[in-house]
């Protein structure tokens, strides 16, 4: 079972949620897969145990073979490559590593080379098998190094996935194939808004979803009506408090700021295995 | 004329809230919200819509099965997963046009598709600009750039003084495509281990790309210790904390209202965040003073 917990809009409390979920529920695999800030480590503290380098192939044109014909930069579809007079340049912010350009060359003059576009690190504490990933800054692309860490879904444990906020490829990689998907939101025009995204996303790649509204007694009543209206369930309310707000800052989880929050916490995965297996009973 | 970014590397600390009172106190602008996918700054600046504009920039392969001969040369070719049992999967396809190339039938073809709408609009606050993403569509790196071009000629044939940005979250392509070539970045984090993590993170991006670097700490009393930490960390790095703005719930008030705050409430919030804009205006208006 993957549970996802994604949410549109940034610094809702993902993070939060995924690993008081981890820790609840313990013997389980946790990824972070907000591999350009990715947090989760700094409420886990997991042990450290491997790292590996993601390597993507990066092209380099041998300028004594081009004849800046240009037919490298007119197939690129990503704007990644521009050929002067006597030069050709890449733009590593640009490109996406498909290789169109390498094969494209007439002259053979375009060769692939690997470079480290990231790092993922494997650990462990205390039963949760933690994954982790970093995007190096200054290259664009999150999804390499995310779809590398996904490649290490356990299959004797449950996963869960902690997203990047927003709605675009990044969470699509990042909550794909979930078997649930756990929205996180704040009851505000902003945390509606994109809320309504997230859904439309979960919608679009058959995943089911609940929702979980943070700092709940905050801002207004819109969240709930909506949810109540489109029959989506609240799996679980945690209201404003500037003890949790303080403990974040520090980098403790919920669960050791509040510890009433485990058995919630516990209650919830129940919850949401409840809901995968009926819904695998009624498609039969 | 001059562009300003304001960013923050992690979610949630409050970019949109201080763009949106930018927008409130600054004169002679263009506004544009380069946060594609999770866009929020028109909910405070409350637009009206005067025009509305598909984007077809993006594209996806599609495999035309009755000249297809099932050689399986494009999924091999695929670095993206996104072709299997001859079909593509629109979502893992990036439209690089890899198996098109390859195809020996040219049984392929790139075609664009609709990734979603861009709307020119006009507010009281002056021209502004924004997008709405089709669920799970890509290309947000070349929105945003698309997004902030409109913003700069209009800016240019007006002869306004400033572009204001409103970022998204992260270091990745629509952050790349936001801040690459502007002058002023406004960096909003909180003082918590997860905002000062991804402090590093946005400032090591801005000074590669060589924009001037202010930093804000919203909520700063939240956690006074690592507020002092950050305050130490960027006075080594030479980048100007330009303010430091209690937590009052009043913020989420005015969110809530649907006002950029300084025009909802005068108090220590408003007061922080109207001497950052004086700060910032300086800096538009005559680097050399700073």
């Amino acid at each position: 079972m993957i549970i996802s917990i994604a949410s549109g809009k940034g610094g809702t409390g993902k993070t939060t949620i995924a690993t008081s979920l981890a820790l609840a529920v313990s013997n389980i695999q946790f990824i972070d897969c907000d591999v350009e800030e990715p947090n989760s480590r700094i409420f886990l503290k997991p042990t450290i145990e491997n790292s590996q380098e993601v390597n993507i192939l990066f092209p380099e044109v041998d300028i004594e073979s081009c004849t800046f014909c240009g037919k490298c930069a007119e197939f690129c579809q990503f704007n990644a490559i521009s050929v002067l007079e006597d030069n050709v340049l890449i733009f590593k912010e640009l490109c996406h590593y498909c290789g169109g350009c390498k094969i494209v060359c007439p002259n053979d003059a375009i060769s692939e080379s690997k470079r480290s576009i990231g790092k993922i690190e494997m650990g462990n504490l205390n039963g949760i098998e933690f994954i982790d990933g970093a995007l190096t800054v200054s290259y664009p692309t999150p999804t390499p190094v995310i779809k590398q860490m996904k490649s290490y879904i356990s299959k004797e444990l449950d996963t869960i996935i902690d997203s990047p906020p927003g709605t675009a490829c990044p969470m699509v990689e990042s909550v794909e194939n979930s078997d649930f998907c756990i929205l996180v939101t704040e009851p505000t025009p902003f945390g509606l808004n994109d809320l309504k995204l997230a859904i439309d996303v979960a919608e679009k790649m058959n995943i089911r979803y609940g929702v979980i509204i943070n700092q709940s007694d905050i801002g207004d009543n819109k969240v709930k009506e909506f949810c109540s209206k489109k029959g989506i369930e609240i799996l679980l309310e945690i209201p404003y408090s500037r003890k949790i707000a303080e403990g974040y800052s520090r980098g403790e989880n919920l669960i050791s700021v509040i510890p009433e929050y485990e058995s919630k916490f516990k209650n919830l995965y129940k919850k949401i295995q409840k809901i995968i297996n009926s819904e695998r009973v009624s498609s039969y | 004329m001059k562009e300003l970014v304001v960013i923050s590397g992690k979610g949630g600390t409050g970019k949109t809230t201080i763009t949106a009172s930018f927008a409130s106190l600054a004169e002679n602008k263009v506004m544009c919200d380069c946060d594609v996918d999770a866009a929020n700054l028109f909910l405070l600046l409350n637009p009206t819509i005067l025009e509305e504009e598909e984007i077809r920039f993006s594209k996806v392969a599609n495999i035309n099965e009755e000249e297809c001969n099932k050689c399986g040369i494009c999924e091999e070719n695929c670095r993206f997963k996104a072709i299997s049992d001859f079909k593509v999967d629109p979502i893992k396809c990036e439209g690089c046009g890899v198996c098109e190339l390859v195809c020996p039938l040219d049984a392929i073809s790139l075609e664009s598709f609709t990734s979603g709408k861009i709307f020119t609009t006009t507010t009281k606050y002056g021209p502004f600009f924004y997008a709405k993403l089709n669920p799970g569509a890509g290309n947000t790196g070349r929105l945003a750039t698309e997004i902030r071009n409109r913003a700069f000629n209009l800016a240019n044939e007006n002869g306004s003084d400033l572009v204001i940005i409103d970022g998204s979250p992260g270091i990745g392509c629509p952050v790349i495509a936001s801040i690459t070539g502007t002058d002023i970045a406004l960096v909003v984090t909180e003082p918590t281990l997860s905002g000062e993590h991804d402090l590093e993170r946005i400032i090591k991006l801005t000074e590669y790309f060589r924009v001037k670097t202010f930093v804000c700490i919203n909520k700063f009393d939240i956690n006074p210790e690592i507020t002092k930490r950050i305050e130490k960390y960027c006075q080594s790095k030479g980048h100007m904390v330009a303010g430091k703005i209690p937590y009052n719930p009043v913020v989420t008030e005015a969110m809530t209202k649907g006002f950029p705050v300084v025009e909802f409430v005068d108090n220590e919030v408003t007061d922080e965040i109207k001497k950052i804009w004086g700060l910032l205006l300086k800096e538009v208006v005559s680097p050399e003073e700073l």
